[in-house]
């Protein structure tokens, strides 16, 4: 099996706008991909059509290596932005009620709960009623009851906002040890720099259309500008005009930009030379708020 | 389990397992027994004073009252009016009544007078009428030489017995008719009531799962129309447990009631009886009224009334849910929608009472093949046996429609429910039945 899903070519439209147009996209099994994009560039609809609530207009939709897409696939775990729990029902049998709705028997379903409350060490909230809960503690029943059908396809529609740090920490290191066990997760976010700390690969939309999509390092790389970063031990002035584009920042710190060309270890030669006291050299990579920016603002232009 | 078994069971045992729940079924028919009870005792209230009044008789007609009627004790006096002002003024009498010179028979109007610092209630007033009235009608049939046994005989009791005129007709008693009348405005009535109760409940539980948001992570296991039908059986088998708690409760709480409260309820019984003023109903008459009754086929009418009990909860119900879908972050938003369900179900009870009034009217025929009219008009028409045919074309137009409403229903709900923020306009709810 090569890809848990595989979108081609989704459409919907409400009306005159189209949320969705035509979006193509693979997620490989066990890996994180960022769903990212501004305020209503569609991800929620595409996240809607993904999880069986409602239909793309046209398209195809491939889950498990399947041509045959099922609504409400079991295989799939999903977390709204808008979270909401059953404020009256107790923990516990909203969790084994919640689990069942997914396709499990009442034994397995009641095993599933009880592994995951143990493992957040919430066993003893199960007779409490959600009402009574925390906002930090509803937010970790409400993650249980994503994943605990054990699902292939985790979808998390903004997991960590409104999460304080240590649930999201917690959170955060779930998601990796699900994915570890084999689950795919797709989750959309704001947050640059929990893609940069947790993706192995990001979907960019915006005006619901794929602006940007591929392997994290392979993203960075295709949008470095050849910028390096120079910290010396002594004072150092660069040549006013010169081989070399520096950028100085202040008399120990500067940057340079490579013409086309150019190689690192020219630069390096040609520091060497000076007589520069070089502490330390790195590339600079573009963050991916930059990125985001750059690729929004020039789709937006088009 | 189904998903649709697991979202019942669910709708089910939540609100049958609230506390609130088990107390309003408990305590709804002892509450309904206290009212009862009060409103007898409110009604039957006779206030504690003790009217003694002396009656200065001066009309030459020698009127004899009672010496003690209810809370009144009279006294025929001779003494002089300032010694009864006397005995006003000291409290041993609470009032003078003076019936001045009657002058014959010719008499049309006659006004006594009655000496007091109160205000005459109204109470006294036509109590003191009444007997006052009657004792000068006997002395009228005396003055007229006429016989009082004679003139009773003028009264004649007229009763009209319906009777078949084809031969596989069955006789019916003259009460066949108000029996009907009653039994089939207290099913109508039943009917109303359950599917508003329960309805409203429906569009509570729906616009709770939206503003609670938990709706979006159900449909993503669940067929939205399998939620809100979930909803609307769970919500109609708690109805259902509701009744039958109190079909079984109800005998058992009138009985100890009685038990406890007899002697009150007795009392009760027998204040009510003289004010009424009518003979109670006598043994045979009663007999008649329980032969009617027991010959109606209960059977059939219980088996109807279930059938449209099923049929215009599940009309009702999912017109509810579909409004509960459209509200807004706030609940109470869907209260300006109820409208369009408040007011077919308000006429169909006008034209209830229409039609047990003139069961073979045009009316009474439209309505009940009407699908927003007949599940309250038919069953109140079930006592006046309508033909069969009647009833199978109705309860077939009533499904076929309740079938539409619920996908009407399905389509506005499953764009609603995900529709966050404002209350939908009645605009955007077309837009969604139409493109779904």
């Amino acid at each position: 099996m090569s890809t848990v899903l595989n979108l081609r070519n989704v459409v919907k439209e409400y009306g005159q706008l189209k949320a969705v147009d035509g979006v193509s996209f693979s997620v490989p099994p066990s890996c994180i991909i960022g769903l990212l994009g501004p305020n209503g560039a569609g991800k929620t609809s595409l996240i809607r059509i993904i999880t069986g609530i409602t239909q793309a207009d046209s398209g195809e939709i491939e889950l498990n290596g399947e041509n045959i897409y099922r609504l409400r696939d079991p295989s799939i775990g999903y977390m709204p932005e808008e979270r909401g729990l059953y404020k009256k029902m107790k923990v516990g049998e909203q969790l084994v009620f919640l689990t069942r709705l997914r396709g499990l028997n009442k034994e397995d379903a009641y095993r599933r709960v009880v592994y995951w409350m143990k493992k957040f060490e919430i066993e003893s909230w199960w007779n409490k009623k959600v009402e009574e809960l925390s906002k930090g503690m509803s937010q970790k029943v409400q993650f249980i009851a994503t994943v605990c059908h054990q699902p292939r396809l985790i979808i998390l529609d903004e997991p960590f906002s409104g999460l304080d740090p240590i649930n999201t920490s917690l959170i955060k290191e779930e998601i990796l040890k699900l994915k570890s066990e084999g689950a795919s997760i797709l989750f959309s976010t704001h947050r640059m720099e929990q893609v940069e700390e947790m993706c192995d690969y990001i979907v960019l939309i915006n005006r619901g259309k794929v602006v940007l999509q591929g392997e994290v390092g392979d993203v960075r790389n295709r949008y470095k500008e050849h910028l390096f970063e120079l910290r010396f031990d002594t004072d150092f002035s660069p040549p006013p005009e010169g081989e070399f584009d520096f950028l100085p920042v202040t008399a120990r710190h500067t940057n340079v930009r490579l013409r086309d060309g150019q190689t690192t270890n020219q630069l390096l030669e040609y520091l060497l030379k000076s007589g520069a006291g070089i502490s330390s050299f790195r590339e600079l990579l573009p963050g991916f708020s930059d990125i985001f920016i750059k690729t929004v603002n020039a789709s937006n232009d088009e | 389990m189904n998903k649709l078994g697991l979202i019942v069971a669910r709708e089910y045992l939540i609100k049958v397992k609230n506390w609130k729940f088990i107390l309003t079924t408990l305590l709804t028919p002892l509450g309904f027994l206290v009212f009862f009870i009060v409103v007898g005792i409110i009604f039957n209230y006779q206030g504690e004073t003790i009217y003694s009044i002396a009656v200065v008789d001066e009309s030459g007609m020698d009127i004899r009252l009672p010496e003690e009627q209810g809370k009144l004790r009279f006294s025929p006096s001779s003494e002089s009016m300032d010694s009864l002002r006397a005995r006003y003024a000291r409290d041993e009498i609470s009032g003078i009544w003076v019936l001045p010179r009657f002058a014959g028979v010719e008499v049309q109007d006659y006004t006594s007078y009655y000496y007091s610092d109160r205000p005459v209630d109204i109470e006294l007033e036509s109590r003191l009428e009444s007997l006052l009235q009657q004792e000068i009608r006997d002395r009228k049939i005396g003055l007229l030489g006429l016989e009082k046994e004679r003139l009773d005989k003028l009264d004649t009791r007229i009763s009209i017995d319906p009777e078949p005129v084809s031969a596989n007709e069955k006789d019916r008693s003259a009460y066949a008719g108000k029996i009907a009348t009653a039994i089939g405005g207290a099913m109508g009535y039943i009917i109303f009531f359950i599917i508003f109760l329960y309805g409203a409940s429906v569009m509570r539980s729906v616009a709770d799962e939206k503003v609670n948001r938990v709706v979006e992570v159900i449909i993503s296991s669940a067929r939205p129309v399998e939620l809100m039908l979930g909803k609307i059986l769970g919500v109609g088998l708690v109805g259902l447990t509701q009744l039958l708690i109190w079909l079984l409760l109800i005998p058992v709480i009138y009985f100890f009631g009685m038990t406890i409260a007899g002697i009150d309820v007795q009392q009760v019984q027998q204040a009510a009886q003289p004010m009424a003023q009518q003979s109670p109903v006598d043994q045979e008459e009663l007999l008649v009224m329980i032969r009617e009754v027991a010959s109606m086929n209960w059977i059939k009418i219980a088996f109807i009334f279930v059938i449209y009990f099923i049929g215009g909860y599940l009309l009702y119900a999912s017109m509810f849910a579909a409004i509960g879908a459209a509200t807004g972050d706030d609940i109470n938003d869907a209260q300006s929608l109820t409208i369009f369900i408040t007011i077919p179900i308000l006429l169909a009870i006008y034209v209830m009472f229409q039609a047990i009034r003139l069961p073979e009217s045009g009316l009474a025929v439209f309505a009940s093949f009407f699908p927003f009219f007949s599940p309250v008009v038919m069953p109140a028409l079930l006592a006046f046996d309508p033909p069969w045919w009647r009833i199978v074309v109705s309860v077939i137009l009533l499904f076929a429609f309740c079938y539409f409403m619920v996908w009407v229903a399905g389509r506005i709900y499953r764009t609603g429910i995900l529709m966050y923020g404002k209350k939908a306009s009645i605009k955007e709810i077309g837009k969604w039945i139409l493109r779904g």
